[in-house]
């Protein structure tokens, strides 16, 4: 690597500013994907300073290295095998204690340290003296203060990074674990060694303090090499439970002894958070103000988004009809304006949702709440089969299951964040409610309100019933443990929300985006061939394909003009009410389709219900699709989430319109 | 001194972490954000609806479910 590149990590315990330094290092070069193989975040920088061209990682904030998650799995195999040149570990300077700990583990990795002790305008504040000096001289690091939201520190911190490249020695200060424990480390080591191609790879010590750590995932790393089954058999001559334990005490006890020389006065209260505590969490106050600040987040999103959803919509209306106008042939007019235009438009409309969306919760997050509101409702959560976390995306599934799902990311654990993925979709969204109130509207007048919210209801229903289902067998257990810091209260910057609403806005149009358009270009084909019929009538592939699936739907009182309905309204739900209006050749005339529904011999109230239940459990919409396939990663879900829907569906609808036919 | 787990303790008293018996991640995990024995805790509160707790540990609030405190056995200290 040529020597004005210099490779930066940050690490650091979440909730102590990563990324606002982050951000405010990389500013606006930025590139976002994900870890090789993973569905963990991986952000990445440049930052051009005096010459260097500094590239910067943004590694899972995590607590420890020792492989519990795979957020740490990530950041210490970054570490071991990437070998950046300087890894900076940011410390929140009013918790040092606990930062230290990662600490600890870091150094063991061997690579160049900066800590940055950031927020240390707070530990002054309140009283602290911290002493920098000590902690330099004791943890044999640089350390720089630093206040990454007002931007301070940070030409320091970048010089330090240029100067530490440019040496050549280690940090040579490590956690002794005691006469025994290192006698064991240094048999394992002199194992080791025999494997020059592991000794040129990891620094030994490490790897034999991981091994009586009782970490599986070095075990898997050295299970090719000769020297593996000698090392399986000291490590089973050993009790490693017991050793791990030691170790961890070995690691606090350092600091303990250590802390009290680098912070001189520490206060261990958090005196202003304990206030505000007192009155979120309180016993009586607490679930009113949850359920205040959720409603008021949500009614946020979705009215104030409204007006723009709307401007969105006339522009893609508008781009439709300016195709229709201008473009010929009209096939090429029709794959445009109704296939791609119709398709990408009906999916942007959500974009304004999404963004302000994003905002508020990045607002709720930065600011500390989201872990007092998984707090709050972890009880009830729990007792469903899902934990506290997953609460915040049921909510949002309401409005809209896409961003829904990409909220289940705060979600750690993996089997809780499948089950609130597979559940998700049966949350009643947004674009399922224009089919209710066509259906509802005109064949229940008087009873409209009720049913529409006994439909919900029953997605509520749905939605329990099949987490406690997925809990008893595909990911069977209990929710992880619920082991969750509640970090103290801090006001939230506009300049973070907006970042973490483009981030996640952007990767929706990025992602969804593609999908959306190749699935409307497919419904667009299957609608408008063969060549020369009539866009999505009985004779085109669509209708065929209705008419040849309404045997299956025939029991649910579906005819041929449902299905083919139903069958465009997986590209977005509300398209079933505008596709009906086709097939019964009144356009967007709501009132002409109730009257051309209330006088079809085949439609009645049953059937009506049945169609409601349907449309509501049925396969998620190409959007959903398209998102749960990213966030998790595998197609097995992605068709077992489709499949699984369509069943559920079928089934209800199959008992509501033959139990309703045998009760007229 | 009484020894108990640390699900029994109320708001407002504090103890002194003897053991955690909890296996394999968990007490992994617990090891990792400082329950280990020896540290000091502070029941802080426990949620609106009785589960989880709120503790207070080397100077930070974690919170955890009854079942998981259950596994932590301490010595209360006045």
């Amino acid at each position: 690597m040529a020597d004005n590149k210099i490779r930066v990590a940050l690490t650091g315990n979440p909730n102590v500013g990563k990324t606002t330094l982050f951000n405010v290092i990389t500013g606006s070069k930025q590139h976002v994907g994900n870890w090789p193989g993973v569905t963990v975040e991986k952000k990445s920088g440049f930052k051009i300073y005096k010459g260097y061209e500094i590239e910067v990682i943004d590694l899972p904030g995590t607590y420890s290295l020792t492989a519990y998650s795979l957020d740490e799995v990530v950041a210490r195999d970054f570490i071991v095998d990437e070998k950046p040149d300087v890894v900076i570990q940011i410390v929140d300077a009013t918790n040092i204690e606990r930062n230290l700990y990662l600490t600890t583990q870091l150094m063991e990795l061997g690579s160049k340290m900066i800590i940055a002790l950031n927020m240390y305008d707070l530990a002054e504040e309140r009283g602290d003296k911290l002493n920098v000096e000590k902690m330099k001289e004791i943890l044999a690091m640089p350390v720089v203060c630093t206040i990454a939201s007002d931007n301070v520190g940070i030409s320091e911190l970048l010089d330090t990074v240029i100067s530490e490249k440019q040496k050549d020695d280690h940090h040579a200060w490590r956690i002794g674990y005691g006469d025994e424990i290192e006698s064991k480390i240094l048999e394992i080591e002199k194992v080791l060694s025999q494997d020059s191609e592991l000794a040129s790879k990891y620094p030994l010590r490490w790897l034999a303090v991981r091994l009586l750590d009782g970490d599986e995932n070095i075990l898997n790393k050295i299970s090719g090499s000769i020297i593996a089954s000698e090392i399986k058999n000291i490590l089973a001559s050993l009790d490693i439970e017991e050793y791990e334990a030691l170790m961890a005490d070995k690691r606090y006890e350092c600091i303990n002894a250590l802390f009290p020389q680098m912070c001189e006065r520490c206060m261990t209260r958090m005196t202003t958070s304990d206030m505000i505590d007192r009155v979120m969490t309180n016993k009586y106050l607490g679930i009113p103000i949850f359920l205040a600040l959720m409603w008021g987040a949500f009614e946020l999103t979705f009215s104030f988004a409204s007006p723009f959803m709307t401007i969105v919509e006339k522009i893609f209306l508008w781009l439709g009809e300016m195709a229709a106008i201008h473009i010929h042939p009209d096939w090429l007019a029709s794959l445009l304006g109704e296939g791609i235009i119709g398709g990408v438009g009906s999916v942007f409309s959500f974009i304004p949702n999404i963004f302000i969306l994003f905002f508020l919760l990045s607002l709720l997050e930065d600011s500390g709440y989201l872990a007092r509101a998984a707090f709050i409702v972890d009880r009830i959560m729990y007792k469903i089969g899902l934990q506290g976390k997953s609460f915040i995306p049921m909510l949002l599934g309401f409005g809209c299951n896409v961003p829904a799902i990409m909220a289940t990311r705060s979600i750690e654990d993996r089997m809780d964040r499948m089950a609130t993925i597979m559940v998700l979709p049966f949350i009643s969204c947004g674009a399922r409610l224009p089919i209710y109130i066509l259906f509802a509207g005109t064949f229940f007048s008087k009873n409209a309100g009720t049913v529409i919210f006994c439909i919900y209801l029953l997605g509520i229903l749905v939605a329990v019933t099949s987490a406690k289902l997925l809990r008893t067998t595909t990911l069977k257990g209990h929710p992880a443990p619920f082991i969750l810091e509640l970090p103290p209260y801090r006001i939230p910057t506009i300049k973070n929300g907006i970042r973490h609403m483009w981030d996640n806005g952007s990767m929706y149009i990025k992602k969804a985006g593609t999908i959306i358009m190749g699935g409307s270009v497919v419904i667009w084909l299957l609608a408008a061939l063969p060549w020369g019929v009539e866009y999505g009538s009985e004779n085109s592939f669509i209708g065929i394909i209705g008419h040849s699936i309404q045997p299956l739907l025939g029991p649910l009182g579906f005819d041929w003009k449902i299905s083919v309905s139903l069958l465009f309204g997986f590209v977005a739900k509300e398209i079933v009410v505008a596709s009906l209006g086709v097939l019964y050749g009144v356009g967007d005339d709501h009132f002409a389709l109730t009257d051309s529904l209330l006088a079809d011999p085949n439609m009645h109230s049953i059937t009506a219900l049945s169609l409601m239940v349907f449309s509501l459990l049925y396969m998620p919409c190409i959007a959903v699709v398209g998102i749960i396939k990213k966030e998790t990663g595998s197609w097995k879900w992605t068709a077992f989430s489709i499949a699984y829907g369509l069943i559920v569906a079928w089934l209800l609808a199959f008992v509501v319109f033959q139990g309703g036919m045998l009760l007229i | 001194m009484v020894e108990s787990t640390l699900n029994d303790l109320r708001p407002g008293e504090k103890a002194r972490i003897v053991k955690v018996l909890a296996k394999g991640t968990v007490r992994r995990k617990l090891m990792d954000m400082g329950m280990v024995p020896g540290s000091e805790v502070e029941v802080v509160r426990t949620a609106p609806l009785g589960d989880p707790i709120e503790f207070r540990i080397k100077g930070y609030s974690l919170s955890m479910r009854k079942q998981e405190a259950a596994n932590i056995v301490v010595e209360t200290i006045a």
